[in-house]
């Protein structure tokens, strides 16, 4: 049975009749052409499906698009409007933060999201004191972003792109 | 993925009576489990309800000092808020270790605690399971068992509960608050699971239609606490073993006495553990090494490892006194004359 369904994909409104079993991955891939979110596991284990749903990061295989109903979504295509790049784009280049690729506008989606909840002091495991301030180092990065999986195993260089990216967006 | 009707719920009533009336009917929250599940063959339900717009996502404190945490508060919300890193850090570490970042941004506290085991054969829809099929066998039994129970198995299930947070709301005392097609009741944390017994197929003692709407903590400012998870990769990883413990030392006297203490495994059984022996033999105690090794035996007495995971009874072991001593500031170290043979 077909249910209406409005999302706003990298600024760009649509509204379309989805069954209810389409994920948001689904939707956007199959749907609207945006190929910039990726199918990996397609089971919420490897991360390459991460998208930004109203400036979260979340695994967009394991939505039903039917819950985000009205939510504003970025992909990585999203995050460099106008082929303008930003800064986690420029750090992943220029550091080689990836072999294949396909991965990496997961990696970008998911550092976004969390440098932004690093800035809002949200602790993570590691975090030694859970009230004080965050300072992303290498562990912190690390445990951060452990829901993005990189099959080529670019991680060092990964770390050392969102380290890159931390310290030009402070 | 079964075709299935999709509706989705303004009000918390509703939301119950839209699933009590059906009987193959589902909330939907996070989906972080249930919509794997939609996509495995493992659920698959006639009627999806969708309860992320319910107003369930509040923090509040109560009049005794405890907090009240809406069911839809995410997991990552719950884990960052002020009140729950200062008074119960333990659930805060707990949360945190669970899952991954974009998990935890999804996955609802309520959610959460109605997580179904990671048993790979519960998830395998071509094998038996009696939990997925009930009187089909368990594969897990003479199969590859590293994570499941070592403590209150049945000869029908040996599959453990996955989440970090039930084990420190098992700690803490916590209780939920369930609102059914009757009304509302609530059930402490330790009775909402059950063991798997000759119905495993029964992760709780929840009714259908029945929707947790809220945890509560009880006020919390006692001694220190933490939760300590072991598991096969440094993060997202489920919990080989874990443990969520606080302690309460009374130093006033000539020698320290543990006061009140209160301790809770994950990764050893089909509930969250609460490991009541180990406590009584450590309440009143003096915080020793081989007080915390006693603990640990008592509560590990009734342990049945099974082929392929005995290494949890050991590491179980060593995860309640490391932890204790860490939290009492007590040496882990037996004095010289105690060989590890003799608690063998």
């Amino acid at each position: 049975m077909g249910h209406s369904l409005h999302l706003t994909v990298d600024g760009q409104e649509h509204t379309l009749v989805v069954d209810s079993r389409t994920t948001l991955l689904d939707a956007l891939r199959d749907r609207l052409g945006v190929m910039s979110a990726k199918k990996g596991c397609d089971h919420g284990q490897c991360g390459a499906c991460t998208v930004l749903v109203d400036g979260r990061r979340l695994n967009s295989c394991l939505a039903l698009a039917l819950t985000h109903d009205g939510a504003e979504v970025t992909t990585a295509d999203g995050l460099a409007p106008e082929g303008e790049l930003s800064t986690l784009h420029r750090a992943f280049l220029a550091l080689d933060a990836f072999q294949c690729g396909y991965c990496t506008p997961g990696q970008v989606c998911s550092a976004a999201g969390m440098l932004a909840e690093a800035a809002d002091d949200a602790p993570s495991v590691v975090t030694e004191d859970l009230e004080g301030p965050v300072e992303l180092s290498e562990e912190e990065i690390r445990e951060r972003m452990s829901g993005n999986l990189c099959r080529c195993g670019a991680y060092v260089n990964i770390v050392a792109a969102v380290s890159r990216a931390a310290e030009e967006s402070r | 993925m079964n075709p299935f009707d999709f509706e989705r719920a303004t009000d918390t009533a509703g939301a119950v009576a839209s699933v009590a009336d059906r009987p193959d009917a589902v909330f939907l929250a996070g989906g972080t489990n249930l919509v794997d599940h939609l996509k495995l063959g493992v659920a698959e339900p006639a009627l999806v309800v969708d309860i992320n717009r319910l107003d369930l996502t509040d923090i509040e404190e109560l009049a005794d000092g405890g907090l009240r945490i809406g069911a839809m508060v995410r997991n990552s919300d719950a884990a960052a808020d002020p009140r729950i890193r200062r008074d119960y850090p333990m659930l805060s570490r707990a949360l945190l270790s669970g899952a991954s970042g974009q998990l935890r941004n999804a996955a609802t506290m309520g959610g959460n605690l109605l997580q179904r085991t990671r048993c790979v054969y519960f998830q395998d829809t071509t094998t038996p399971c009696n939990k997925r099929e009930p009187g089909s066998g368990c594969s897990a039994i003479g199969g590859y068992t590293r994570y499941h129970a070592i403590l209150g198995a049945s000869a029908d299930c040996v599959a453990t509960h996955p989440s970090d947070m039930a084990v420190a709301l098992t700690a803490l005392d916590a209780e939920v608050v369930v609102l059914g097609p009757t009304g509302e009741r609530r059930i402490p944390v330790t009775e909402l699971h059950r063991l798997p017994g000759d119905r495993p197929e029964q992760d709780t003692v929840l009714e259908h239609g029945e929707l947790i709407t809220a945890l509560e903590l009880p006020c919390a400012r006692m001694g220190r606490s933490t939760y300590r998870k072991i598991r096969d990769r440094a993060s997202y990883a489920f919990a080989l073993v874990s443990v969520a413990a606080r302690v309460d030392v009374d130093a006033s006297g000539p020698a320290p006495i543990i006061r009140e203490t209160s301790i809770a495994l994950g990764g050893v059984a089909h509930k969250p553990w609460r490991a009541r022996a180990a406590e009584a033999v450590l309440r009143g105690a003096e915080p020793t090494a081989e007080t915390f090794l006693a603990a640990a035996d008592a509560e590990l007495e009734a342990a049945e490892p099974l082929e392929g995971n005995s290494f949890k009874i050991p590491m179980t072991r060593g995860a309640i006194t490391t932890v204790l001593a860490e939290l009492t500031g007590a040496s882990e170290d037996l004095p010289e004359t105690t060989t590890e043979d003799a608690h063998e």
